[in-house]
């Protein structure tokens, strides 16, 4: 058995539907109970007080920003090199739910950077870089939107997304080698010392656990989604040019 | 309830719209998901009507 079997939208839909339930509740479970741990029963930070429970929502977004992006350069360059649609139409639907975490990325930053900056924005590198994918993610979907052919629009909106991968490199290394900035350095490092205190740390694993079932889920229901849009251009198009034929014969 | 402090307005405003996008993605995927899915088997009812 090979993966590329599942470039076949019917086995493709056929995994994914087996798949989802599980990806459903493990969503659902590990945000409920990762972020009641983290609002509830942790303590608050010793400089930062109760803004603390905000790095809940914002690693987890962060991290699936530029994953999903990541996500969908690799379908893309699947769609560059194999001409598999299901990946294409994957990348595609994967870009709103990036769009998504994204936003909530830059907007639990800014509420969490005006007590402890004093200002809701910086140009900060990490914060420009996160702010220019947000809108290579807004391009994206809008070069989908505005080309009919399918194919072409795959076209296009693969070489935007190697394009773009440039800004979710940098949002996610910015902090590494762009050392002038306010944001901080990274929250989750393989170096404890470094690393959030354990307190903090496994709930907020929970919530990454969470966001990312939630990520696939979406991903997973969402590709189905326009596959059956396809689908159905396909037969509605089979349907017109029928219709003369019929005509004819009547 | 926890005790927020002077950053109660942050912390909750932070939750509220993060759990506001992450629901409206959640509905919109799953209602526009079965309005396709419903176009789509009317389209292949009458395609299988009309053979």
């Amino acid at each position: 058995m090979s993966l590329w079997e599942y470039a076949n939208p019917v086995k493709f839909l056929r995994l994914s539907e087996r798949v989802q339930p599980w990806l459903w509740w493990g969503a659902g479970i590990c945000l409920v109970v990762g972020l009641v741990w983290g609002f509830f029963f942790t303590p608050d930070d010793f400089r930062q007080g109760s803004t603390v429970k905000i790095i809940y929502l914002h690693v987890p977004s962060a991290l699936m920003a530029i994953n999903a992006w990541f996500m969908m350069l690799v379908a893309s360059l699947i769609w560059i090199v194999r001409r598999h649609h299901v990946s294409a139409l994957a990348a595609r639907a994967a870009a709103p739910v990036g769009i998504v975490m994204t936003l909530i990325a830059l907007f639990t930053g800014a509420i969490w950077g005006q007590p402890m900056w004093g200002t809701w924005w910086a140009w900060d590198p990490r914060l420009t870089s996160f702010l220019i994918l947000f809108l290579f993610y807004l391009g994206y979907v809008a070069l989908w939107e505005a080309i009919e052919d399918p194919d072409t629009a795959a076209d296009l909106t693969s070489i935007l997304c190697l394009v773009g991968t440039v800004f979710a490199v940098l949002s996610r290394y910015a902090v590494l080698f762009w050392n002038q900035g306010l944001h901080q350095g990274a929250s989750l490092s393989l170096d404890k010392e470094e690393n959030v205190a354990d307190v903090f740390y496994f709930p907020l694993l929970v919530c990454i656990g969470g966001f990312v079932l939630l990520f696939l889920a979406l991903v997973l229901y969402r590709t189905g989604t326009e596959i059956r849009v396809r689908r159905t251009r396909a037969l509605m198009a089979r349907e017109t040019r029928g219709a003369p034929l019929q005509a004819e014969e009547a | 309830m926890p005790d927020l402090g002077k950053y109660a307005e942050a912390v909750l405003s932070a939750y509220a719209v993060s759990i506001v996008l992450l629901v409206a993605i959640v509905v919109l995927t799953v209602w526009r998901g079965r309005k396709v899915r419903a176009e789509m088997e009317a389209v292949e009812r009458r395609s299988a009507r009309n053979g």
